[in-house]
């Protein structure tokens, strides 16, 4: 059925038109926040499973869990936001299916919604650990909802035990927050080091270096055989035979895409919600925004998880819903902060890349990343001015001569902005 | 409650109220004031929250930090003697109709 409606333009949504919002995070809420601000005077429903209205997730595993920013300033919109860009939104909703042929989702409460145009913007999920690994044992936390976070933030106690598994981003933030709250924290990671898939060699040596420091003990090369205890959690078996003792367990084991609402419609999936370079799926009546969604550009797939993606792929969905047409440049950027770094990368880097270390004068250091010649990545450690210099190169695709980079001495120009 | 009088690139005026302790990008967020598009949700890590303030407000906001003055100095749009990171503003009765300009990039 896919190939057969291929032909079919779905027209630009009129002011009869019901565009339907599956997900009510960044990148759903900025979908109809965009749709609004391109003309959509349609309706517009934004259908949310969790019970919060739409919320910052990045401060959940920083400055919220440290306790310095309260539940209510989490939040992305005022209450009235909503009604006063006529905005329906249907809370601690499960979207149970979609009926394509009849362009309609059924809610889990019975409800039916009909669309002309429908977004799916259902994010991403934390990975679990295995049952055989868990035990269903109590004190086992992951991290991805608000709701999380509040059940986790109790548990976190000074002088109490946390065994994070997995030195992902989320591991090390987690990690750092409580080593801040005192702590004792072993980190798990099964590969050589951490932030093996999402940072270079470099960035995950100096932030491994950080945390060290900080107390923090890793064992990485290792895997959690079993966590043990009666009922709940008291530590843990590695691989090796080691045992730690913990009161807490945080498994940061990766997010995968939300797809199962997709999948169960018949739409495409590959690494997540497949749609085309303007962030249609393969249904002209469907697209997709944000974690959940892998866009087909010319090098290739590309589904990144941030807000910065979120924000972006929302904006053109709703530019290319109302008709403008334009193909997906995504401008790749995130960041992270634990203790005291904050840590910025612009760009993706690749192993392989050649990297050239510009130490600052204080504390501060950037690692540029070359391939074939051409810079494609830049991450500034407490380095936020070379990081946004690095930043303004990328987006006029420039390259500064390697040698000016590694001399610190050497001011860098950046290119003018455009 | 201060009202915040948001000063738009297009020159519109937009005034918002606003809740002490709260930052303004928080305030501006909560309205959709257009051009404050925080991508770091107020962590001070994108400078797209980027807003001028008038003199005598900065000067009684006290010293930035370095790590804002940094990212100011390249912020999509040019810096000004009274830009800040509205991030890193944070409302008080000091900002009481004050006018908070968007640059325009």
């Amino acid at each position: 059925m896919p190939h057969d409606i291929d032909h079919l333009v779905a027209a630009r949504p009129g002011n009869e038109s019901s565009i339907v919002i599956v997900g009510a995070g960044q990148a759903g809420l900025s979908t109809a926040e965009k749709l609004r601000a391109n003309g959509f005077v349609g309706s517009i429903t934004l259908v949310g499973e969790e019970p919060d209205a739409p919320y910052q997730r990045p401060p959940l595993s920083k400055a919220y869990l440290l306790g310095e920013l309260e539940r209510a300033r989490l939040k992305l919109k005022a209450e009235d936001w909503y009604a006063r860009n006529r905005i329906a939104l249907r809370l601690g909703t499960r979207v149970a299916s979609i009926d394509r042929a009849r362009r309609r989702v059924c809610l889990a409460d019975g409800a039916i919604l009909a669309y002309d145009c429908l977004v799916l913007a259902t994010g991403a999920i934390a990975r679990k650990l295995p049952q055989a690994i868990s035990r269903g044992l109590a004190g086992i936390f992951t991290i991805r909802t608000l709701a999380d976070i509040d059940a986790l933030r109790p548990a976190l106690e000074k002088r109490g035990k946390l065994l994070v598994i997995g030195g992902g981003y989320i591991g090390l933030e987690i990690a750092a927050v409580a080593r801040g709250l005192g702590m004792t924290v072993d980190v798990v990671e099964a590969a050589e080091r951490p932030l093996a898939r999402v940072a270079s060699a470099e960035t995950a040596a100096s932030v491994e270096a950080l945390h060290r420091s900080r107390g923090v003990t890793f064992h990485v090369g290792k895997a959690v055989s079993e966590l043990l205890g009666a009922d709940r959690v008291a530590g843990a078996r590695l691989g090796d035979g080691t045992i730690i003792a913990a009161d807490v367990v945080v498994a940061g084991i990766g997010g995968m895409p939300e797809t199962a609402l997709a999948a169960g419609a018949g739409l495409a999936i590959d690494n997540g919600i497949a749609v085309d370079a303007y962030g249609r799926s393969d249904d002209p009546f469907i697209w997709a925004a944000g974690d959940c969604a892998n866009f087909s550009l010319s090098g290739g797939g590309l589904r990144m998880e941030s807000v910065g993606n979120a924000i972006d792929s929302a904006d053109l969905v709703a530019r290319n819903i109302m008709g403008a047409r334009q193909p997906y440049r995504p401008k790749p950027w995130f960041w992270s902060d634990q203790f005291d770094l904050k840590l910025q990368i612009a760009g993706l880097s690749r192993p392989g890349d050649t990297v050239v270390v510009r130490q600052g004068a204080g504390p501060g250091r950037s690692h540029w990343y070359y391939r074939e010649g051409r810079l494609v990545a830049v991450d500034g450690l407490n380095a936020p001015r070379d990081y946004l210099v690095g930043k303004r190169f990328l987006a006029a695709s420039a390259s500064p001569d390697p040698v000016l980079v590694a001399d610190p001495m050497q001011a860098l120009e950046a290119p003018a902005n455009n | 409650m201060p009202t915040i009088r948001f000063l738009l690139a297009d020159g519109a005026e937009l005034a918002v109220e606003a809740q002490n302790g709260r930052t303004l990008m928080e305030t501006a967020l909560e309205s959709s004031v257009p051009g404050i598009i925080a991508e770091c949700n107020g962590s001070a890590a994108c400078a797209t929250c980027h807003v001028v303030l008038p003199e005598e407000i900065m000067v009684a906001l006290g010293p930035i930090s370095e790590h804002e003055n940094d990212m100011l100095d390249f912020a999509e749009a040019p810096r000004e003697s009274g830009s800040r990171l509205s991030c890193q503003v944070r409302v008080s009765d000091m900002l009481d109709n004050v006018s908070v300009r968007i640059p325009s990039a």
